[in-house]
């Protein structure tokens, strides 16, 4: 690894971190898209502050793009409040109108310098080293990572000295609202950050990838954790992880590396989507089948507490009688002896004991309405789950 | 109580003029309301009567386009620590990353004020309000795990934990169980017991003589306020409700 591999793979994981950490906010807040508003429509402040500064990393050029950030928060909030059309109708009409102006600008007048729309749409993460910042003739290091460093580095005091009031804002807002923390405050502070970190990390990674850093490893923490750390810890996880993967990725494929990035996040979504122990989509189907069996299950046995003729407890009768499959009506009836449930008797079926206490309970905890209960109960009656 | 001990009694929450409007359409018309100091008030009234606007608007949530609103002849922002609120049950996302506990230890955010952290008094508050409200079993559950009556316990533990004069709460009984319901009814008698104000938006009439000594009539404007046995009456009720009440007391 030469030193700009190095520098790259840096400044890939401080934006990742930059990222992770207000987006983990916005996905609680069921703001995903805001995010998506804010990267395209601070063109224009970028561009505005370019033609001013002539610089791309200059700090004012941060700061007018951070403004046109949260000028697009108030512009769908304000449309939003007319009541004439749903908050994802007002994002969809604010961004696009901000975000042309911005790329009309940069055609009319910057043909001369390197602003152009497709870097600004997926960055440049490659050329990120070669604009190096000097001090007094020394040559401290590329310039994108003394800017996302230092964007990092405040996000990261806020989020120590903020944490309390953007977790009880994000939570319950009428809360926050009546103990004093104005939500305003902690909304406006949190689009406010997220503009600045946009701005930040658009030079490197560009309008697109913003996006997906700042919602993808959230979105994947959420999956997999029930506790706020520990989904900011994983999405700062997931996204230092796609950044440095996606680098190689692309220096394996001769990629773009911002196009990598994005690949791997979607990637690790993916797969803790499928595969997360209780929020993921096998899980949740395993335990819908585990609950239909032992829906099943319970059917049965009200059946054989309510019949004492013996036609009625025959196996083959089960089949005809409560319409169930050959497979099904097995499986159950496994289920049923493998819990010591029922007596199989020259094929006619009968409670045991424990199966009828079990049956019992469940029945006054369905008459009384409480059918939750019947959860926490399996756990005392139940060897095996369905 | 007669009339002469509750003029003597210190007023907690006095309302005046008091205009909410969503959209220009008034929701509430211009209320005065008086509520004495250690009552167990019930706000009820039709939907759409604008019962949990006016919580809000006294918790300054809502910002009223007339009128105002004063805490023990103060304004609100000035007395913030004597209020507590229990907002509805769905006005949060359960799914929210957090446990139990830590929605409790919500509650004693506003006494820290910006900036500080929750330390170990605070989460022993916590514990001991999860403890009050006979919760402290689930303490480190995950919120979404909890059942509905358990969830508006946490709700009532938080402000508990607030240690306030005044609670404000937003149908507490909505959707809980009964054992949960009798639960809540008595720490709120507990709470008046101890002095403290309580002001419960309700919504089942058949409850209000047992459950409250104080009631409130409301349908975007004031109908009545007063003592339960004075004014818990056909006459507020037909007011109140138009003349169907009878059929929202049987439901």
């Amino acid at each position: 690894m030469n030193s700009a591999q190095i520098e790259i793979q840096l400044i890939a994981s401080l934006v990742a971190i930059a990222c992770a950490i207000p987006g983990t906010f916005l996905v609680l807040r069921k703001m995903a898209m805001i995010s998506d508003a804010i990267s395209h429509s601070i063109l224009p402040g970028i561009v505005v502050g370019f033609f001013i500064t002539q610089d791309l990393n200059s700090p004012l050029l941060i700061v007018l793009a951070a403004l046109t950030g949260v000028i697009t928060v108030v512009l769908v909030e304000y449309i939003q409040k007319t009541g004439l059309v749903k908050e994802d109708t007002a994002i969809g009409l604010v961004f696009p109108a901000l975000f042309s102006i911005g790329v009309i600008l940069i055609a009319k007048n910057a043909n001369d310098v390197h602003l152009d729309v497709d870097a600004v749409l997926v960055g440049e993460l490659a050329l990120a080293p070669f604009d190096r910042l000097i001090v007094s003739g020394v040559d401290i290091g590329p310039k994108s990572l003394w800017i996302i460093g230092t964007i990092l580095l405040i996000t990261i005091l806020l989020l120590f000295a903020f944490f309390k009031e953007l977790k009880v804002s994000t939570f319950d807002k009428g809360l926050a609202a009546s103990l004093g923390f104005s939500p305003a405050i902690i909304h406006y502070g949190l689009m406010t950050v997220s503009s600045v970190t946009t701005v930040g990390a658009f030079d490197a990674v560009g309008a697109i990838l913003v996006v997906a850093l700042m919602i993808a490893p959230a979105a994947t923490a959420y999956l997999l954790t029930t506790n706020l750390k520990k989904m900011l810890a994983l999405a700062v996880f997931f996204g230092v992880f796609s950044a440095i993967s996606g680098y190689w990725l692309a220096h394996l494929l001769d990629a773009s590396i911002a196009g990598s990035i994005t690949t791997m996040l979607g990637l690790i979504f993916l797969a803790v989507y499928l595969f997360a122990p209780s929020k993921g989509v096998i899980a949740v189907m395993h335990r819908e089948k585990q609950q239909r069996t032992e829906v099943s299950l319970l059917t049965f046995l009200l059946h054989l507490k309510n019949h004492t003729e013996v036609e009625e407890r025959h196996v083959n009768h089960l089949r005809e009688h409560i319409n169930w499959q050959k497979v099904r009506a097995k499986t159950v009836l496994e289920l049923a002896l493998k819990n010591n449930m029922i007596l199989v008797n020259n094929n006619v079926v009968s409670l045991t004991k424990k199966g009828d206490t079990f049956t019992s309970k469940a029945i006054d905890y369905i008459i009384t309405n409480e059918d939750a209960q019947i959860e926490d109960m399996k756990d005392d009656f139940f060897l095996f789950r369905g | 109580m007669t009339w002469e001990t509750v003029m003597k009694q210190k007023i907690a929450v006095k309302v005046d003029d008091l205009t909410v409007a969503y959209n220009y359409k008034p929701v509430l018309w211009d209320i005065d309301l008086e509520i004495p100091e250690g009552v167990l008030m019930a706000i009820v009234g039709p939907n759409g009567a604008g019962k949990s606007t006016l919580i809000k608007s006294i918790l300054g949530i809502l910002k009223p386009i007339a009128g105002s609103v004063t805490i023990y002849d103060k304004p609100y922002n000035k007395q913030r620590k004597l209020v507590a609120y229990v907002p509805q049950k769905g006005s949060v996302d359960w799914d929210f990353p957090t446990t139990a506990l830590d929605v409790v230890t919500m509650g004693t955010y506003g006494s820290l004020g910006w900036i500080k952290r929750p330390g170990q008094k605070q989460k022993k508050a916590a514990l001991e309000a999860l403890e009050k409200v006979g919760m402290l079993p689930f303490k480190g559950r995950q919120i979404s795990q909890l059942s509905g009556g358990q969830q508006q316990r946490i709700f009532l533990a938080r402000a508990l934990v607030q240690n306030a004069s005044i609670y404000f709460m937003d149908e507490p009984f909505q959707g809980v169980d009964a054992t949960t319901e009798i639960a809540i009814i008595n720490i709120l008698k507990e709470l008046r017991k101890a002095g403290k104000t309580v002001i419960v938006v309700h919504h089942d009439l058949q409850t209000v003589p047992e459950y409250f000594d104080w009631v409130t009539f409301l349908n975007v404007k004031k109908i009545a306020t007063g003592p339960v046995k004075d004014i818990f009456n056909d006459d507020n009720l037909t007011k109140t409700y138009g003349i169907n009440y009878k059929v929202s007391i049987q439901e």
